[in-house]
């Protein structure tokens, strides 16, 4: 019997998971899709309601497990097949070719660099641009380069070849083959979080067309001081630090019409520390949102919520925007609203408006769920087998489920639900150990 | 690490990005360390956590034979254990690492004078250096992990913990203070999403927690006591009147929560048709609820404002069930009218806006107010209750017929919460629940090892999020009782034998009881139990207690360096 678990998803869910079975003795393969464990806490500036930095708290962990004796970091890979049932699965996973040699590469990024070819950075959500060969970010974890073989001039065109050149490490390995490996567990772990959904098919937003509205995690980006715009915060149309700006909630969500029904559960709280830390940033700048119902429904939430009105003088409208418009000359915006407080119709102007999507299950998971047999419900979530008593397993024996991917919940939701699917695990270790003896 | 006693120290200095970088001066930083005393090497890093920084302060520590590393970067809080490692990786031992934290100290809190900023950072670098030359190497002893876990409350995320840490084959003591095992959820009806009745789901519960063999349930019982630490506590259990003392590896707390009372609100206790939510499951459960035609549900009673007896925060799941119980009233009474009157709908999540729709479908009425503008409970001349509410959707004020107010209350923490916080020496919120070790990323562990928290005891959860932390608690738990051993603070107190009088100032004041008189009447310190406060060497009037890692000599000697001294001075 295999003392190890499979983890899929190398966000903080997926790295809570990890450490806490690597902790009690157990084995880890834990696989990222992406270069870099992180997901999207990687992405955040500040985390409500602490406002402690999102990626200061994350990286030692994500650290530790890079460095955990008892787990195997497989970045760059993805699942491919999985065989078998609790106590037993053979998982088939495919370690994509980073074309850079993992065992040399220092992260020094010289490659980089020197790099030719700009690309729209993913991990800054498409604002800056990263190269060809990248690591996403200053502190992925492993710290190694890869090469976008999409875009990179050698392998689109045969030309270039300036990494190989420039790299004082000889890492850079342009045959390298995708790697088939074969793994045994006991347990399966899924943590694959979160898309946002793209509002551009929603005309009246004007998301995609007018270059001073953004998404929420585009904001975060943008504010951060590890960002494409070094933490400056300033409208994408002329890089002028914006007067007044305006949250938009339950952009998708919550919809009758088709879009997403359920409530992300997050944006009301990230919205108002989103506010708290423009109001840092610039304290002239006027910050509004309009919101349907405020859930501030988290330890400590409606207290952050009134402090966001009484320490800052954030401005909260109960409303929801009917449709925006754009000055095409200055590029600032008008929202036309109905205020539910009075059933007027009023308008504002504002110089950026940040839209709160809907947060949304990955395309992923019907995939895994293919492979697995599992359930998922009208959303594409995966389904608990038994919503009220049995949150975190599946209908799959030994395959259990933590974080966004299960039902929307912020991070310490994540954290707990994380531990609680490595306890499920262990169980279904220690179980399937005492039956194969018997 | 070499026997050698001559510092040589390797001084590290972050970019942290931009976050230092951009307003300290690193290069000058990295400049001047060089020129300090005992340093051998010195170098800046863009991130000295990433993992090419590491590999540089190992790579200098074996290059250079450096036998004590400074890093200048962020705070300790975060990032100390992995610089630590750092150094055990390359054989240093850790506590020969010091750290300087010039993020939050220098470039954040100063980031529109980065000349100042840079000089702070020197200063903050030396006094470091200062320090790190008398460091001396630590060990931190290891203790056994008893096997046993004692859960305190009976309730779903207590008997979910418990059967979790069975499961793992440890051995569990479930205590619970009322006489049967169900905590709330004997007084509930029927639960979202299937309609289950209540009992029936803690029939299965209290099946599953009864039939384990690795379960041990103490009914109508109470902590009296805990002594110890992780691995070894000694818990005093009152069962049914009589004391027992269990040996304990770790602790899970799941006292769950109460249904505040809203005395002095909407006529409640004056008026016996006004009930709080759970009185209404209650009336349901025990089919008691007769065929009122018309209810009044009104949210966010004493709950999301200052207000007298009432309560800041959001409950969280007081909407849920509110729709929830709208439905079953018109499930028992279909020709009932039921509104619910509200400032904020809180159906979160995935499903519950699903369950708003389907309440608004049955014809369950919704009515938002205003917290300036709240509903008004009133009696009409005929002797009939009745609301009065403004409408802020339609901009009126209607009157509404009510057979029966229903007020939903938030959940808070328990009377007994205080006493239990102050036995397991944890800590309770301002909000009066139990208080976690950090609010994103230990969720369920206390700042005391070995004790855990789940359910709401926490804070406000549904069923199947108590269900799910009770999970996390289990795991969390689970771990020390799994490696059976762990390693505790070497950051404690020793004496000096020859200095003690046996005098008993330090006995006195130790928080945590670590300190006793031995045979000869001299103060004996456990190293187990102490947690390195200080409090016993800052007053022990001979100085005969010392701090191991915060020794005077160290501690003035970054005092000194502070003051503008570059040499160590030996006190």
């Amino acid at each position: 019997m295999p003392n190890s678990v499979l983890v899929i998803g190398g966000g903080i869910a997926g790295i809570q998971a990890s450490l806490d079975l690597a902790n009690r003795g157990t084995k880890v393969y834990l696989v990222e899709k992406t270069p870099s464990i992180g997901g999207r806490m990687a992405q955040l500036d500040k985390t409500f309601p602490t406002l402690d930095c999102s990626i200061c708290i994350l990286a030692p962990k994500m650290i530790e497990c890079l460095r955990h004796p008892n787990i195997k970091l497989l970045t760059h890979s993805e699942v491919k097949e999985v065989k078998g049932k609790a106590g037993k699965f053979t998982v088939t996973i495919l370690k994509k070719p980073r074309y850079i040699d993992s065992e040399k590469c220092t992260g020094c990024g010289t490659c980089m660099e020197k790099c030719p070819v700009k690309v729209p950075n993913e991990f800054d959500m498409g604002i800056g641009n990263r190269k060809a060969v990248y690591m996403p970010f200053k502190q992925a974890v492993p710290l190694i380069a890869t090469i976008d073989a999409e875009h990179c001039l050698y392998f689109t065109k045969g030309v270039c070849r300036v990494c190989e050149k420039v790299c004082p490490s000889n890492a850079v390995s342009y045959e390298q083959k995708p790697e088939e490996m074969n793994v045994n567990v006991a347990s399966i772990i899924l943590a694959t979080g979160f898309d946002t959904f793209n509002p551009s098919t929603m005309s009246e937003y004007g998301y995609g067309r007018f270059k001073n509205v953004i998404l929420s995690l585009e904001f975060e980006r943008l504010i951060s001081a590890s960002g494409p715009t070094g933490g400056r915060f300033v409208r994408p149309s002329d890089g002028k630090e914006p007067e007044i700006v305006v949250f938009v909630q339950c952009v998708g969500s919550r919809s009758q019409r088709g879009e997403f029904p359920f409530c992300s559960s997050v944006c009301c709280v990230y919205a108002t520390k989103e506010s708290i830390l423009i109001r840092e940033h610039a304290p002239e700048t006027q910050v509004y949102i309009m919101y349907i119902d405020m859930r501030a429904i988290g330890k400590g939430f409606q207290e952050f919520v009134d402090r966001a009105k009484k320490e800052y003088g954030v401005m909260y409208v109960k409303a929801h925007p009917g449709g925006i418009a754009e000055d095409p000359v200055t590029k600032s915006l008008q929202i036309n609203y109905e205020d539910m407080k009075t059933g007027k119709m009023k308008k504002l102007k504002a110089d950026m408006v940040v839209l709160c999507p809907a947060l949304i299950p990955k395309e992923d998971n019907k995939k895994f769920a293919e492979a697995m047999d599992l359930e998922l419900d009208q959303y594409g979530f995966f389904k608990s087998r038994d919503e009220l008593t049995a949150p975190i397993d599946t209908n799959i024996p030994g395959i259990y489920i933590c974080g966004y991917c299960q039902s929307p919940k912020d991070i310490p939701e994540s954290v707990a639900q994380a531990s609680g699917a490595a306890a499920r695990a262990a169980e279904t270790i220690v179980c399937t150990t005492e039956e194969a003896k018997a | 690490m070499k026997e050698d006693n001559e510092p040589r120290i390797g001084v590290f200095v972050c970019h942290c990005g931009v976050n230092i970088g951009s307003v300290v001066n690193v290069p000058e930083v990295v400049e001047y360390a060089k020129t300090l005393p005992n340093v051998t090497y010195a170098e800046g890093n863009l991130y000295m956590c990433s993992s090419e920084g590491l590999s540089k302060i190992k790579e200098a520590i074996k290059k250079y034979n450096l036998n004590r590393v400074v890093v200048a970067s962020c705070t300790p809080r975060t990032h100390e254990p992995l610089f630590r490692s750092a150094c055990e990786e390359a054989e240093l031992n850790k506590y020969l690492f010091h750290m300087a934290n010039i993020r939050e100290q220098c470039s954040w809190v100063h980031s529109k004078e980065p000349k100042k900023a840079t000089e702070k950072a020197k200063e903050t670098v030396r006094m470091a250096v200062a320090k790190a030359a008398l460091l001396e190497p630590q060990t931190e002893p290891e203790i056994d992990v008893q096997p046993s876990a004692l859960v305190i409350g009976g309730g779903v995320a207590g008997m979910s913990a418990a059967l979790s840490l069975a499961n793992q084959k440890f051995k569990v003591h479930l205590v619970e203070k009322e006489n049967e095992l169900g905590g709330k959820l004997l007084e509930l009806y029927k639960l979202y999403p299937n309609d289950r009745h209540s009992s029936e789901v803690l029939e299965e519960f209290v099946q599953a927690v009864r039939s384990n063999v690795n379960i041990d349930v103490y009914t109508s019982s109470t902590v009296k006591r805990s002594e110890g630490f992780i691995g070894n506590f000694k818990a005093t259990i009152n069962h049914e009147g009589k004391d027992e003392t269990l040996d304990i590896g770790t602790i899970i707390v799941a006292t769950g929560a109460n249904v505040l009372k809203p005395h002095n609100m909407y006529h409640y206790g004056e008026c016996k048709n006004v009930l709080t939510q759970l009185e209404l499951e209650k009336l349901m459960k025990e089919k008691k609820l007769g065929k009122p035609k018309n209810v009044v549900i009104i949210q966010c009673v004493g709950a999301r404002e200052e207000k007298e007896g009432g309560r800041n925060y959001c409950s969280r799941i007081c909407c849920a069930v509110a729709i929830k119980n709208a439905l079953h009233i018109k499930e028992l009474v279909p020709e009932a009218e039921v509104s619910i009157l509200y400032r904020d709908m809180q159906t979160y999540g995935k499903d519950f806006e699903e369950y708003y729709r389907q309440a608004r479908e049955n014809f369950v009425q919704f009515i938002r107010y205003d917290v300036e503008n709240p509903p008004e409970v009133f009696t009409r001349p005929d002797g009939k209750l009745a609301v009065r509410v403004h409408d802020i959707l339609v901009n009126a004020t209607i009157e509404l017929d009510a057979d029966l107010v229903v007020l939903s209350t938030p959940l808070v923490q328990q009377e007994e919460a205080e006493e239990l916080s102050k036995i397991l020496k944890v800590p309770l919120g301002a909000d009066r629940f139990f208080f976690e070790a950090h609010v994103k990323l230990r969720p369920v562990d206390f700042a005391t090892d070995g004790i855990f928290v789940c359910g709401t005891a926490h804070s406000p959860k549904t069923i199947a999020e108590s269900i799910a932390q009770a999970y996390a608690a289990a795991s969390r738990a689970g771990i020390p009782m799994a490696v059976k051993r762990v390693r505790t603070e070497a950051i404690t107190a020793f004496v000096e034998e020859s200095k003690c009088t046996g005098c008993g100032t330090c006995i006195k004041l130790c928080p945590y009881n670590a300190i006793e008189k031995d045979e000869r009447g001299i103060a004996r310190v456990n190293d187990v139990l102490c947690k390195g406060c200080g409090v016993c060497a800052a007053s022990c009037p001979e100085k005969a207690i010392s701090m191991r890692h915060f020794s005077d000599a160290q501690v003035l000697a970054e005092a000194t360096a502070a003051l503008g001294g570059t040499q160590n001075e030996r006190v």
